[in-house]
Order: C-alpha cells, then sequence, then structure tokens
C-alpha cells in the first residue's frame, strides 16, 4: 500500500500550544483527480476529512470511520485505499483519485453500467464501490463472478444491490469496455 | 375531491392469467381508467433512474454533505451507564471551552415510551439515564472536534443504579424497573387504550383476538407447538442519522436524512409551538432509513435548541457507534405459538403467546401476519412489551411480521410434515389469496420445487436444504398526500412533492407517471421533491409511497392537461371539448385541429399552468383508516424459496439461491422493484444469519457497536436471487401501484429456516441461525454419531 511508505513522520510540526497539544498543522502538497494541492494539515486528519471538508470533493462518503464498510474508498496512485484509515500527511506527495476524478466528459463505462443495471439505490456505498470496480477492471479486465465478489468484499451496501453491481460489472467486462 | 362520481371500467386481474375488466365508481376528476401495462409507454418499463447519474459521479446531495455559512458543530453526549440518575450537572466549564458557542441539556427525553405522571406530579425531579448511550446534553462548537472536547467538560455526578439487559430476567418480579410509573400505551405512534403494566411488562395485549382459541385447541384433531426466539437488529443505513438546522427569526429550516419531510415538519411545528407555515424541511439524497428515519429525535430537538440558542445554523451527525446504541432497532421477541388443526389440514384454532422488547420503548410486538396470512376462526395474540435498560427499538423494515412471520411459518411448514403434506400443498389448503396461489405456482415451477428431498436426506457433511415462505403485508396509503404538476412555457413539465427519495427511485416512478400522462418520455419531467415547499407527500415507510403518490401525480397531469387544452383552445378556434393528447399532439376528434405538446404550451398567456392533486380514497373504498393513514381492502403477498447447505460439521449455513414472486399491484418500474427486492431479500438473509445486537451484561454496553463485529451480509454471502413480479390489477386508483420494500422481507428469513430444517431435518426456533445455533440443533438428533 503506497500510504504506508509515506515519510508522515517527518512532516510533523510543533504545535504552538507546546507538547500538551501536539504536533500542529504540516504543510503537505498532493495531486487530487490531476489538480496538485498544498495544504496545511493536522496529523489527525484523515485523507477522507481532507477531500470532503476542505476540497469539497463530497462524493468520497464515510459511514463508519473506521476501516469496515469501504464506503470511502478513493485511489492513492491508482489503488484503491480505504480514505478514512489514511491520514492527510501520509499521503504527501502522492496522487489521489476520488470519484469526482473519475469521469471525464462521458461516464466511465462503469459508472454507465451501474445506472443501467440500476446497481443504485440509496447510493450511499456507491462511489466507493465504483472506485472499487474500475480498479478491479484495470488489473482484471475479465474477471469472474467470484472475483468480483472478492474485490468488493470489503464494501458494506446495506441497501442490497450486489446482484445489480455484480451484473454491471460483468456486463463491462464481457462488452469489453475499459477506462475511456 | 368533487362531489360528482362516475363509474368506469378498470383493468382487473393478473396479467398473463385472469386479466379482465370490472367496473368502479370514481370521483369525477379521477383520470380516466389506465390500461395495462403491455399498453403503455413509460409505466411498466424500467426507466433508468433519474438521480443516478449524480450518484454514480458522487455529486447527488446528501445531508452530510450540505453545509451553510457560519456553521457550528454539534456532538452529543451520552450516559455510560445502563441505569443512573443524575444528581448533578454543570455545564459551566463547557460553556467556557474555546469555541462552544451553546450548550443544550435534554430534560425530557423523547422517542422512548413516556411515563404518566400521577395526580399533582410534576414528573420526576431528577433526569433518570435508562440505557447506555442515553443522550444527556449536546454542545455545538466552531468544530466538531471542539464540540467533543467540550462533551468532556459537563460535570456530572450519577447515582448507579440496578438494571437489568436480559429479557428473561426483565419479566421477573424483582427485577429492577426501567419505568417506575405506567408509560402511555401507544401504537403506531399515537395513544391507544391502556393497557396493565406489572414491573417492566406491559401488556398483554390481546386485541387481535377472535373466536375461542382455548377451546378450539383442546378439541383439535393436530397440535403443533413450538418457541421461537428472534434477535435485535440494528439498522445500519449507510448514511448516519444527520441534520442540519438553522433556526432564524423568520422560520425555522431544517435539512435532514428523514423517510418523511412532511411528517418531520408537522413534529418539529407541534414540538416548538410553530406553525407549519414556518417550518421547513427539506432532504435531498438520502442514504437509507429502513424506519430508523421516520421521527424527531433527541438529536433533532437538540440540534434545533442549539441553533436557536447560537443564532447559527447547527449541524449534527451522528458517528457509528452512536447509530448502533441509539438510533433504533429492530425489537427482539420471544413466541410460543400452538396451532391446532383438522387432519385435511384446515386451521381450527391458534394461540400465540408473545413478548418482546424495545429497550425502553413500546412496540416489540409481532405484527399481523398470523393473524391475517391464512383462514383460522379461532385466533387467540397476547402479546406484551417488555422493558429492559437498553436503547429504543423503532420500526424496522415490516415490523412485527418479520420475526411473526419466522415462527409462524415454520410452525406451519411442521403442520404440513405433521400431516404427511407438501408444504406447497398445505398452502394451497389453507391460504384463500388467489395472488399467491399463482405465485406459488410460478415459483414452484422455476425454483424445480419437485427436487425437494425428505428432511435430513441428503448424504454426506454438506446437507442440501430447500424451504419456502409466504409474505403479508397490509397494503398502506398515505391519505395526507399531494403531489403538484406544471406546465411551463417552454413545454417542460415539473412534478412537486415533499415526499423524499429514500433510495427506492420514487422520483423516477413519478417520473414515468407524469410522462405517460402527458405523452412525454420519463427525462423530460423535471422531478422536484424533499422539501416542505412543495405539496406534502407521504412518508417513504410502510411501504406505501409509491400507492399514495403514484394516482395524485397521474390525477395532477391529467388535471394539467386539460387546464392546458382550456387554455389554448381559443387560439386553435375551437373549444376544449373535443380536444385530446394523442401520439404528443393535442388534436381534436375530427382531425381538424392539431398542435404539439411543447407548441401548445407556447401559447399559454403566462409562464405556467398546474394543478394539485390529492389521494383519494381507494375506488370502493379502504379497508379501514385511521388517521391519516389507510389500510387498502387487499394485502401484499409474495412467496420466497430458498435453497440452502448446512455444514454439519462446521455449522455453517450458505445461501445458495433464493426465488421470490411478488406482487405489488401495477409494477411501475420492473427493475427498481427488482432492486428493493434484492434489499429484502439480502437483508432478510442477514437478519436470518448474522445480525445480532450483543450487550454486556456486567455493564450494559454493546459490544459489536461498529459494522464488523455487528456483522452483516456482503458481496461474498450473496447468493443467486431470481425475482418475478405479477402485474396484479385491482382496479382500485389512478394507478393501482402499491409498495414492495416491506413484503421483500418478511418471508426470506422463515424460508431459510423451513430450507435448513429440510437440509439437516432439525427445527432451528433461533435467530441468527451462527455455526452455534445450528450445531447446537444438530445435537438434538437423536441419531448423530
Ligand atoms: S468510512 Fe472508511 S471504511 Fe467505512
Ligand atoms: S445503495 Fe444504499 S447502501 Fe448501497
Amino acid at each position: 500500500m503506497p500510504h504506508n511508505t509515506a515519510p508522515h513522520a517527518s512532516r510533523c510540526t510543533q504545535g504552538v500550544t507546546g507538547a500538551t497539544v501536539g504536533p500542529g498543522a504540516a504543510a503537505i502538497r498532493l495531486e487530487v483527480n490531476g489538480i496538485v494541492r498544498a495544504l496545511a494539515v493536522l496529523p489527525s486528519e484523515t485523507l477522507a476529512e481532507v477531500l470532503r471538508e476542505r476540497l469539497a470533493l463530497t462524493g468520497t462518503k464515510i459511514a463508519c470511520d473506521r476501516g469496515a464498510c469501504s464506503s470511502c474508498t478513493v485511489w492513492v496512485d491508482g489503488a484503491p485505499v480505504c480514505s478514512c484509515m489514511v491520514l492527510a500527511i501520509e499521503v504527501d506527495g502522492h496522487r489521489v483519485t476520488s470519484i469526482e476524478g473519475l469521469a471525464g466528459e462521458a461516464l466511465h463505462p462503469v459508472q454507465s453500467a451501474f445506472i443501467e443495471h440500476d446497481a443504485i439505490q440509496c447510493g450511499f456505498c456507491t462511489p466507493g464501490l465504483v472506485m472499487s470496480c474500475v480498479a478491479l477492471l484495470e488489473s482484471h479486465p475479465h474477471p469472474t463472478e467470484e472475483e468480483v465478489k472478492a474485490a468488493i468484499g470489503g464494501h458494506l451496501c446495506r441497501c442490497g444491490t450486489y446482484p445489480h453491481v455484480i451484473a454491471a460489472v460483468l456486463d463491462v467486462a464481457r462488452k469489453g469496455k475499459r477506462s475511456p | 375531491m368533487s362531489a360528482g362520481t362516475r363509474t368506469q371500467l378498470q383493468p382487473v386481474g393478473i396479467a398473463g392469467v385472469s386479466l379482465g375488466q370490472a367496473e368502479r365508481p370514481v370521483g369525477a376528476e379521477e383520470a380516466p381508467a389506465l390500461a395495462p401495462n403491455a399498453q403503455l409507454s413509460c409505466i411498466g418499463r424500467s426507466a433508468p433512474r433519474i438521480n443516478g447519474h449524480a450518484k454514480v459521479t458522487g455529486s447527488a446531495t446528501y445531508t452530510v454533505d450540505v453545509t451553510l455559512p457560519g456553521m457550528l458543530h454539534a456532538r452529543i453526549l451520552r450516559s455510560p451507564h445502563p441505569h443512573a440518575r443524575i444528581l448533578s450537572l454543570d455545564t459551566g466549564a463547557a460553556e467556557r471551552e474555546p469555541g462552544v458557542r451553546a450548550v443544550h441539556v435534554i430534560e425530557h427525553p423523547i422517542g422512548r415510551a413516556i411515563e404518566i405522571a400521577g395526580p399533582g406530579e410534576a414528573g420526576p425531579a431528577r433526569r433518570q439515564l435508562r440505557y447506555v448511550g442515553d443522550p444527556i446534553a449536546a454542545v455545538a462548537a466552531v468544530t466538531a472536534h471542539a464540540a467533543q472536547a467540550a462533551l468532556e467538560r459537563i460535570r456530572i455526578e450519577y447515582q448507579p443504579l440496578p438494571f437489568v439487559i436480559d429479557i428473561e430476567a426483565a419479566r421477573q418480579s424483582d427485577a429492577p424497573p426501567v419505568f417506575d410509573r405506567p408509560v402511555r400505551t401507544e401504537v403506531f405512534g399515537g395513544p391507544a387504550a391502556q393497557l396493565p403494566q406489572h414491573g417492566n411488562v406491559h401488556g398483554p395485549d390481546t386485541s387481535a383476538s377472535r373466536g375461542d382459541a382455548a377451546a378450539a385447541l383442546s378439541a383439535a384433531e393436530i397440535l403443533i407447538e413450538g418457541e421461537f426466539h428472534t434477535q435485535v437488529q440494528t439498522h445500519c443505513c449507510l448514511e448516519p442519522h444527520a441534520l442540519l438546522a438553522d433556526w432564524r427569526d423568520e422560520g425555522l429550516t431544517v435539512y435532514m436524512s428523514t423517510q418523511f419531510t412532511a411528517g418531520i415538519r408537522a413534529e418539529l411545528a407541534t414540538a416548538l409551538g410553530l406553525p407549519l407555515s414556518r417550518v421547513r424541511v427539506v432532504v435531498d439524497a438520502m442514504g437509507g432509513g429502513f424506519g430508523s428515519k421516520s421521527r424527531i429525535g433527541n438529536d433533532v430537538l437538540a440540534a434545533v435548541a442549539l441553533s436557536r440558542k447560537a443564532h447559527a445554523p447547527v449541524r449534527l451527525v451522528l458517528d457509528r457507534h452512536e447509530e448502533q446504541i441509539d438510533s433504533g432497532n429492530r425489537p427482539a421477541t420471544v413466541q410460543h405459538i400452538r396451532a391446532g388443526a383438522r387432519r385435511d389440514g384446515t386451521l381450527t384454532a391458534v394461540a400465540i403467546e408473545a413478548y418482546g422488547t424495545a429497550g425502553v420503548a413500546l412496540g416489540a410486538g409481532v405484527g399481523n401476519f398470523a393473524q391475517s396470512i391464512y383462514d383460522c376462526p379461532n385466533f387467540s395474540l397476547a402479546q406484551s412489551d417488555v422493558f429492559i435498560h437498553a436503547g429504543p427499538g423503532c420500526a424496522m423494515r415490516a415490523p412485527g411480521n418479520v420475526p411473526g412471520a419466522f415462527a409462524y411459518e415454520q410452525i406451519i411448514d411442521e403442520l404440513a410434515e405433521r400431516l404427511a403434506l407438501d408444504p406447497l400443498e398445505l398452502r394451497e389448503r389453507i391460504d384463500s389469496s388467489p395472488v399467491r396461489r399463482e405465485e406459488r405456482r410460478i415459483g414452484a415451477e422455476r425454483f424445480r420445487w419437485s427436487r425437494r428431498l425428505a428432511p435430513g436426506g441428503g448424504q454426506g457433511a454438506l446437507k442440501r436444504g430447500l424451504g419456502m415462505a409466504q409474505s403479508h403485508w397490509p397494503a398502506l396509503v398515505h391519505t395526507n398526500c399531494a403531489c403538484e404538476v406544471r406546465i411551463l412555457r417552454d413545454g417542460s413539465v415539473e412534478v412537486r412533492s415533499s415526499v423524499q427519495d429514500i433510495g427506492t427511485g420514487v422520483g423516477t416512478v413519478l417520473a414515468q407517471v407524469v410522462a405517460e400522462e402527458l405523452g412525454l418520455s420519463p427525462g423530460d419531467i423535471v422531478v422536484r421533491i424533499g422539501d416542505t415547499d412543495f405539496p406534502a407527500g407521504p412518508p417513504s415507510y410502510g411501504s406505501r409511497t409509491t400507492a399514495s403518490l403514484t394516482p395524485p401525480a397521474r390525477n395532477a397531469a391529467c388535471l394539467a392537461l386539460r387546464k392546458l387544452i382550456a387554455a389554448i383552445a381559443p387560439t386553435l378556434g375551437t373549444t376544449p371539448e373535443g380536444l385530446t393528447l394523442r401520439n404528443g399532439r393535442i388534436s381534436s376528434s375530427d382531425g381538424l385541429h392539431s398542435i404539439g405538446f411543447r407548441e401548445a404550451a407556447g401559447r399559454l398567456r403566462t409562464e405556467q399552468i398546474g394543478a394539485v392533486a390529492s389521494r383519494c380514497d381507494d375506488y370502493g373504498g379502504f379497508g379501514h383508516r385511521m388517521g391519516d393513514f389507510a389500510f387498502a381492502r387487499n394485502g401484499l403477498g409474495g412467496v420466497q424459496f430458498a435453497e440452502v447447505t448446512v455444514d454439519t460439521e462446521t455449522g455453517r449455513v450458505r445461501v445458495e439461491r433464493v426465488l421470490a414472486v411478488h406482487d405489488c399491484g401495477r409494477p411501475i418500474n420492473p427493475r427498481q422493484i427488482e432492486s428493493q427486492v434484492h434489499g429484502g431479500i439480502l437483508q432478510g438473509i442477514s437478519y436470518a444469519l448474522f445480525e445480532q445486537r450483543i450487550l454486556d451484561a456486567p455493564t450494559g454496553h454493546m459490544l459489536n457497536p461498529n459494522l464488523e463485529q455487528y456483522r452483516i451480509l456482503r458481496s461474498r454471502e450473496t447468493p443467486a436471487i431470481e425475482v418475478h413480479v405479477l402485474e396484479n390489477y385491482q382496479g382500485t386508483s389512478a394507478t393501482d401501484a402499491y409498495g414492495i420494500a416491506e413484503p421483500s422481507i418478511i418471508a426470506t428469513a422463515p424460508a431459510i429456516a423451513n430450507a435448513v430444517y429440510n437440509a439437516i431435518g432439525v427445527r432451528v426456533r433461533t435467530l441468527p441461525m451462527t455455526p452455534a445455533v445450528i450445531l447446537e440443533a444438530l445435537g438434538r438428533l437423536p441419531h448423530r454419531s
């Protein structure tokens, strides 16, 4: 996982109130959806929080905030991660892609297939699922049903969209559509 | 509606089986009878979800995504004790914390059973805390972290009191009482005839009983008996409970993840003494509710109070731990059932003694399943609520009927086995519903039911079993429900209602219905919903949204079109009478005048023309009604078949396949219906096999208040699912459509339980059917080597 190797320790600075508060904000630079961002973040801030609250990229959803549901899935250097489990300072110098950065003018074929197959109910889990499904097809263009199930095994969809999600991904794979 | 009525021929019957027509009395302003789906172009087709694009791109705005300038963040202080008295509470230090803007103490919590004050009593002087997580106070600060830090500065002296969290212990006369006084009896959130209360036992409610079950049971030729236990399930909506309250002098606006904007507005207006016209409730996208976001709670009132105090908008989002301990749950139940029958299978008597616990709330009943699904002249139901020191339960997808069906459909299967009848054959004899008969026929054929072996008949350690069960749910209609359709001068069309899209896709359904009426396609209709500034729509609960709202939507479209025709007829040099809309053109019957819809709209004198219609009674009337909601004459059915494997060495149950055949009147969007049925089935499997709130006996704390130890079905446990939906026309409204969300979960757990029995030959009467429960059941098999 790229975020595990980020040299975050050196980024912590001493806070204004001293040791009782801990290190204060640290300057980081990261690329989010193709745009380089320079931010000052607290060591405690997660990538999910920074995306949602500082960059107004609210397509990334937080449902458990502890790595149990994958709603917050984004890519760091192209690999899906739970952004609630990644500290913002860990992605200094890395490339982040959130759901907002997936589609260009046209939808990604996986997004279109989600609509076509109605792989959406309340939709709160949907951005995370889309990110994992696209990542799967990038690495395995022709997954089996079991491989799709495994790839989304960490996602929780309380509404029960799994059958339509699986059908959508297999349909994209069958049609040979990949990233535009 | 208007005083005049007429009769019209409506399609009636099951498409492909018994479709015919029947005359119905309808109000003068009702739209003409709608043809069966085969003859329609929008209704009955799987139009893509209108908010699908927003949801797959992350641009859909959920309540947790809404921000306002100057917004504050609130957090709630909760009881660490299952039962305690607050001796003193000091918020001074918290108020002085940096960044804190307001502190609110919750004096009179709601969302639980309410004690009746004795004569001359003002109520208890000190606040009692009755469960771990019971809200005490709330803080609004400039950040959520600052609010959380301030909570720790609220100084409280607790006097811990004895508590009880086990339902059996709570029933004993010496158990610590959860309430010191009788609580007000309520049904569906409203007051009802007061029931007795002894210790922690409130009830029994015997109002559903009929005939003389005791006498008929003692005379019965066949007697079946069983005791069933079901667990507490939590809703686990992925979007937590969230709101943003904005109190201003001119009125209150609340952005809230809710299943019922109009209901929340009414509750807030009452609670705050505001006129309805000064309260606005808004929700755009909504991340699930399943019953738990139906009403105002302490979080809502606290955020509103904080906004009022701080003169700023206040955002409150529960975290997952709070969601698990204090946002509602499906109550646990214990049901003891005795059923008497004749040797031909005819049910002669059913007696059910049930008790359940919704923690500190009422509502742990077993629904209307057993009393309604099969004919039985003598029926007795005695159900009680048992209070324990745990978070309040509330409605959850098919409340009552889910545990009720788990028990009763197993009893029916046991009866079939005793009589050496196929479970389907017994149901042929005792189920008078022609719709379920057709559903059983279709299901048995597609599922290849005939391959089912005798119970425990398979070889090897991995046993395969087939089972089925039936669903019953009342078809509900919310009568305080209106919809507006506007035609604008450029030919664009808007449909408006306060109804919210909880995830079912009601906006898409509205677009389909209006487009059908106006000769347009669903994509042409702009859907404006989720805002009480629009005509008050129905709740998204009780599977009543489509049934309540699509008839007025269609009628409003029809009325708006008539107004358009009346407005433009003079410009065509004719009168409105002969003009109708056909193939996208308004034309006279003699063919002399014809104009396209958009061109006609362009001739309006004003920017727009519109009509509001409200839900009238079902044609021919309702079964009965209570205030704003009514029961249609016929309920909703459904039959589900499950195929499972049981590993008799590990006790692991795997659901391999589920086949579901359902009815919801006229299906409007088949694919969205299929999505909802998938949801019902998957939540049903999850309830049957995995989910369970676990409370810690020594402390009263929930041990699995998260999404990993509270285990929920995921993709790898998702079986093959096949859904078949009947077109069941009843001729009861302008659309003849009803709901599907709840019928689709009711039959799942009992179908699995019956399949497990078929696999291993021993009954499992306890949920969830974990490996430990299965192994314990296998241990009861006498011949097990
Ligand atoms: S919110 Fe990040 S895994 Fe659940
Ligand atoms: S669509 Fe609601 S949680 Fe997945």
